[in-house]
């Protein structure tokens, strides 16, 4: 799945990843699964559980000094949490944090975050990695 | 150019107290290039402002519900916490999960709180190569108790031991009986023991073995320290000492959980952190932080700077027995 150049590259200074769960939804399978995905392929990835407040991801994507922060969702609140997530990040003076997002995000909602700031999303069938290889050739451009 | 100005607007803005710029620094510690340089040099001079308090144990004992619990108590004594929790990398793909903040929620928004997760980064022992260079950073942020949480460890990881002035050693009812207690290594490091869990069945002869193990040793108790870093059998040797009387490790019950026991342990580090200060064992523990910290550091360096020079022909070579391992190590160390 991975090459195992591209591995040792980025062996040298691992891209660091906040894989968060906002609002009030439990369901975080797939954030596991993402964040498993990421660790397997030399990303340094911190989670940060379930039920979080947009605060409290901006919070630790602070302190973290994390390149992208992943939001996993599938409770419909999607539209309030990830533009506010983008928001606090600006207020910090994260501008540069790469979001991205996945979970169940309707299509149509999905041009809409994007215009908010919302890097890219994910729906259910994606292929690990896709994710995986998208958030290595974004962060790598950075 | 334009980085060399990242590095010293992160620095400037370390010593402004500004959140970003410690979180960038501390990237830039831990990435051990030339910018880590400049933040150790701007920043080596904060070594002993704060008390580095090492907790290590088992994976899963608490370590780190046990650090948000002695947060919220330095908190309520307003002093500055700073918090690095290692967890391990991957040998494989490099790779980490780092899920000690999970644990520790109830400071956000609390600029009076700063905790970073660290991968391992290839180091074994329970640490990262470049944590000295981070508590720098975090001493310079002001931060007057740092918690540093090792990855889980097992018997003999006890580089905690070089690195923190006082080291918490973190088990659980029914993690083995006195024998456990009784064998070498992490046992040795410990200046206090918490037997986390306590609302689990079994604490009180969790505690007493603990108690037991570490009584048939208590003369030799001072020089602990002292071996790590001579290892000669000298130190082993009790010596009479002008000191007050040597440090007896506490060994304490506590529940994480529901609260219960965390007073006596704050009181405990308390003492501890004023026998070092009392006592000649804390300018002992910095010096040897220091040799540790300048021993990585020469590692870092030698592995850099010659490890580099090594190409894949000399690596054929002495597959091929045209050259002697000495030779050729002798040759990239000139």
């Amino acid at each position: 799945m991975v090459k195992a150049g591209n591995v040792q590259e980025s062996n040298l200074r691992p891209h660091r990843v906040l894989i968060a769960k906002p609002g009030l939804d439990g369901h975080d399978r797939g954030a596991k699964v993402i964040v498993r995905a990421l660790r397997d392929a030399g990303f340094e990835v911190i989670y940060t559980g379930i039920r979080q407040t947009p605060e409290m991801i901006a919070n630790a994507a602070l302190q973290e000094d994390v390149s992208a922060v992943g939001l996993s969702l599938l409770s419909g609140a999607h539209m309030t949490l990830f533009p506010e997530v983008v928001r606090l990040l600006k207020k910090e003076g994260l501008e540069d944090v790469v979001v991205f997002g996945g979970g169940i995000i309707p299509d149509e909602d999905v041009a809409k975050l994007k215009k908010q700031g919302v890097d890219q999303v994910f729906g259910p069938g994606t292929p690990l990695s896709s994710i995986v290889g998208y958030l290595r050739e974004r962060l790598e451009k950075k | 150019m334009k980085k060399n100005s990242k590095v010293s607007d992160a620095i400037e803005g370390v010593k402004r107290g500004d959140l970003v710029s410690v979180s960038r620094a501390l990237t830039l510690a831990a990435d051990g290039q030339k910018e880590a340089d400049e933040i150790l040099r701007a920043f080596f001079k904060d070594l002993g402002r704060a008390q580095k308090i090492g907790l290590c144990g088992p994976p899963g004992v608490g370590k780190s519900s046990l650090s948000s619990r002695l947060i919220s108590l330095y908190r309520k004594r307003n002093l500055k916490v700073g918090m690095l929790a290692v967890d391990p990398s991957s040998p494989i793909s490099g790779g980490s999960f780092l899920g000690d903040r999970l644990r520790i929620q109830e400071h956000i928004g609390d600029t009076g709180v700063f905790i970073r997760s660290i991968a391992s980064r290839g180091m074994v022992g329970g640490l990262s190569g470049t944590i000295f260079s981070q508590i720098h950073v975090l001493e310079a942020y002001g931060c007057d108790k740092i918690l540093i949480e090792t990855v889980g460890i097992g018997q003999d990881e006890v580089a905690i031991a070089r690195a923190a002035d006082t080291v918490v050693y973190v088990t659980t009812p029914q993690l083995g009986d006195e024998i456990q207690a009784m064998k070498a290594g992490v046992m040795e490091i410990g200046d206090l023991f918490v037997v986390n869990k306590a609302d689990l069945e079994g604490k009180d002869k969790a505690v007493s073995d603990i108690r037991a193990a570490l009584g048939l040793g208590q003369a030799r108790s001072l020089s602990v320290q002292e071996r790590l870093h001579h290892g000669g059998l000298d130190a082993g040797v009790l010596v009479e000492t002008k000191e007050p009387r040597a440090w007896e490790p506490p060994v304490l019950a506590a529940s994480a959980r529901d609260g219960e026991g965390l007073e006596p342990l704050l009181e405990s580090l308390d003492r501890h952190e004023k026998y070092l200060k009392e006592t000649s064992e804390g300018r002992r523990r910095l010096k040897n932080q220091c040799r540790e910290e300048l021993s990585l550091y020469v590692s870092r360096r030698l592995y850099r700077d010659f490890l580099s020079k090594v190409s894949e022909k000399d690596i054929e070579d002495l597959v091929d027995h045209k050259m002697n391992l000495v030779d050729l190590a002798s040759e990239i160390l000139k």
